[in-house]
């Protein structure tokens, strides 16, 4: 689906690259002890190496490594078997040493690629250029005091993985979608969390537009931050127009770092910027180059789950799930477990329904995750078997699902407690029947003549009567011959 | 390799120095000093040697991922020109 805006000169299409911030989930940072808490007690994670006290050396975090190497190997990219890292300079208060640890002209993991999936069913593939291993920064509170900033550095060396994409997204759609794969993919590899608002995964828009038909980029402007998908979305549709009229007026676009103001709706320059941008980076002479074992890597691959893409297709074809269930199934890692768990010697089809429909339906009503859960997998496994098996109608399994829901009973238990097994017994279905073709002889008389919408009054008036226990293809055949004779 | 004036002016700036016409003059011939005195380095023909990172044959080092510092806030603010409730606190720097 093409995303093309309408100038006053003719027609522009948007090019766009993210790049990517997600903190790697570790409990301690990637150069020092320091714990990785979201929310501690200010200033109380810190060691003296991420306060840039003299002296004090960074030792690297072997976990860190293997999750950047992971999430690597999970975004089909180039594992770079020996990577360096440097020293990026800048003044900042929240930024202690003067530079902040990253990887520049050698990063840990090269080339790789992701699937988006676009809302029209068509998937389309947005290359990675590179993963690399840096240090967070610390942060700063504006809003405490009328001319102070105060500055918490418990975040300050964290380590994040900058993943950036090759300009390759073209609309606001495909961003946001690729944006919700790559969280899916960092969750299921357990690399971060992908939590947005606490800040564990933050990205940055590279933007330009160009006339459609033009092959060269136009100049680009970098926006800060962007901090919910909804905000990308917002930024990218606010920046491009902006940059059209800027052109369309005469003018022309200056290559500059921009933020998002989520209030006013609009993105300003941050003319403090202009000059950071150099940074003089070096080799830190503190850390020797990365240096990766072959062997190291084979091992990391054999951790590698099963990611949601191939998640999907199997779901496709295994289950015979249509592309819409298979995606939502496979969204979060804990759905399609517990979908896969349910299916069990179930029957499929009826097993994602009941997740999908059902389950999610009540869990998003009540405002609760499925880690909370109060019908457990086999316990729902339950319930579809005495559907399956007719010993309940589905329309009462809604009923013994809602008090599942409520009190976490078995299904069979409600079901025998309640007295709700279905009435397949014929006889019994006959003598309702009966009974209401006999209370109702206009009703008979008028179906009789032609009337054949009055069907359905009498499947509700049987059904009624038998409160719902009736099992409804013995009524419809039983109903159907009484009727016609 | 010599600097020129404008060129010590924009790595003063980017250190956040203040120096003054007279300053810059003393300090440029300072560093333009230094950097003939490296560029000697340049006489070495190095084609086709890999950069050198260390001359013992180590590698680096690696830790485990625990928890085994912080904890030391008030350490951590003890030379704090400014602090308050835990925070550093600094001129205002909102943009």
């Amino acid at each position: 689906m093409s995303y093309i805006l309408q100038g006053q000169t003719g027609d522009w299409e948007v090019v766009m690259g993210l790049e990517v911030h997600a903190q790697i989930t570790a409990d301690s940072k990637l150069f020092s002890g320091a714990a990785t808490d979201f929310g501690a007690e200010p200033n109380s994670q810190v060691s003296l190496v991420d306060a840039g006290f003299p002296g004090m050396l960074p030792v690297l975090n072997k976990v860190c490594v293997e999750k950047a190497v992971k999430t690597g190997l999970g975004l089909k990219a180039e594992i770079n078997p020996v990577s360096v890292f440097e020293r990026k300079n800048y003044f900042y208060p929240d930024l202690p040493t003067g530079y902040q640890i990253s990887q520049y002209l050698h990063p840990i993991v090269g080339k790789g690629v992701i699937e988006i999936d676009l809302a029209d069913g068509s998937t389309r593939q947005i290359g990675i250029t590179r993963l690399h291993l840096e240090q967070d920064a610390g942060k700063s509170i504006h809003d405490q005091h009328p001319t102070k900033s105060y500055v918490d550095l418990n975040r300050a060396g964290c380590a994040l993985m900058e993943i950036v994409s090759e300009p390759d997204l073209r609309s606001p759609e495909e961003a946001a979608a690729y944006l919700n794969k790559l969280r899916m993919i960092l969750r299921y590899l357990e690399t971060c969390d992908g939590n947005m608002e606490e800040g564990s995964m933050r990205a940055d828009v590279n933007l330009s537009v160009r006339k459609v038909g033009v092959k060269e980029y136009g100049t680009r402007c970098e926006i800060k931050n962007v901090n919910s998908i909804k905000a990308v979305t917002m930024a990218i549709e606010y920046e491009a127009r902006r940059q059209i009229e800027v052109i369309e007026g005469g003018g022309k676009i200056n290559q500059e770092t921009r933020l998002w103001d989520p209030v006013k709706g609009e993105t300003r320059s941050m003319r403090s910027k202009e000059d950071a941008h150099d940074y003089r980076y070096f080799p830190d002479p503190d850390l020797l180059p990365l240096k990766l074992e072959t062997k190291w890597i084979e091992e990391i691959k054999q951790t590698l789950p099963e990611l949601p893409d191939e998640k999907k297709n199997r779901f496709k074809g295994e289950y015979g799930l249509p592309t819409y269930d298979a995606g939502v199934l496979v969204a979060e890692k804990i759905r399609a477990d517990y979908f896969e768990e349910v299916a069990k010697g179930a029957d499929a089809k009826l097993a994602a329904n009941w997740v999908i429909n059902e389950l999610l339906g009540a869990l998003n009503k009540d405002g609760k995750t499925l880690e909370e859960t109060p019908v457990k997998a086999v316990q729902l496994r339950g319930l579809i078997a005495l559907i399956s098996d007719n010993t309940i109608s589905g329309k009462i399994a809604k009923d013994v699902f809602a008090e599942m829901f409520v009190s976490g009973k078995e299904a069979a238990a409600i079901v025998e407690e309640k007295g709700l097994k279905q009435v397949t017994d014929t006889g019994a279905i006959e003598k309702i029947i009966d009974e209401v073709i006999a209370e109702n002889p206009d009703n008979v008389a008028e179906y009789r003549s032609g009337k054949d919408k009055l069907f359905g009054f009498f499947v509700g008036q049987v059904m009624k009567k038998m409160q719902g226990k009736g099992n409804p293809a013995a009524i419809n055949d039983i109903l159907k011959k009484k009727l016609s004779s | 390799m010599s600097l020129d004036p404008a060129t010590v002016k924009k790595v003063a700036n980017l250190a956040r120095l203040a120096l003054d016409e007279k300053q810059l003059d003393f300090y440029g011939n300072h560093m333009n000093n230094i950097l003939k005195f490296i560029d000697q380095l340049n006489e070495v023909d190095t084609e086709g040697v890999e950069p050198l990172s260390n001359v013992s044959d180590i590698a680096l080092r690696l830790r485990d991922d625990v928890v085994n510092d912080g904890n030391k806030q008030q350490d951590i603010l003890a030379n704090a020109p400014e602090q308050t409730s835990g925070f550093f606190v600094v001129g205002k720097i909102v943009e």
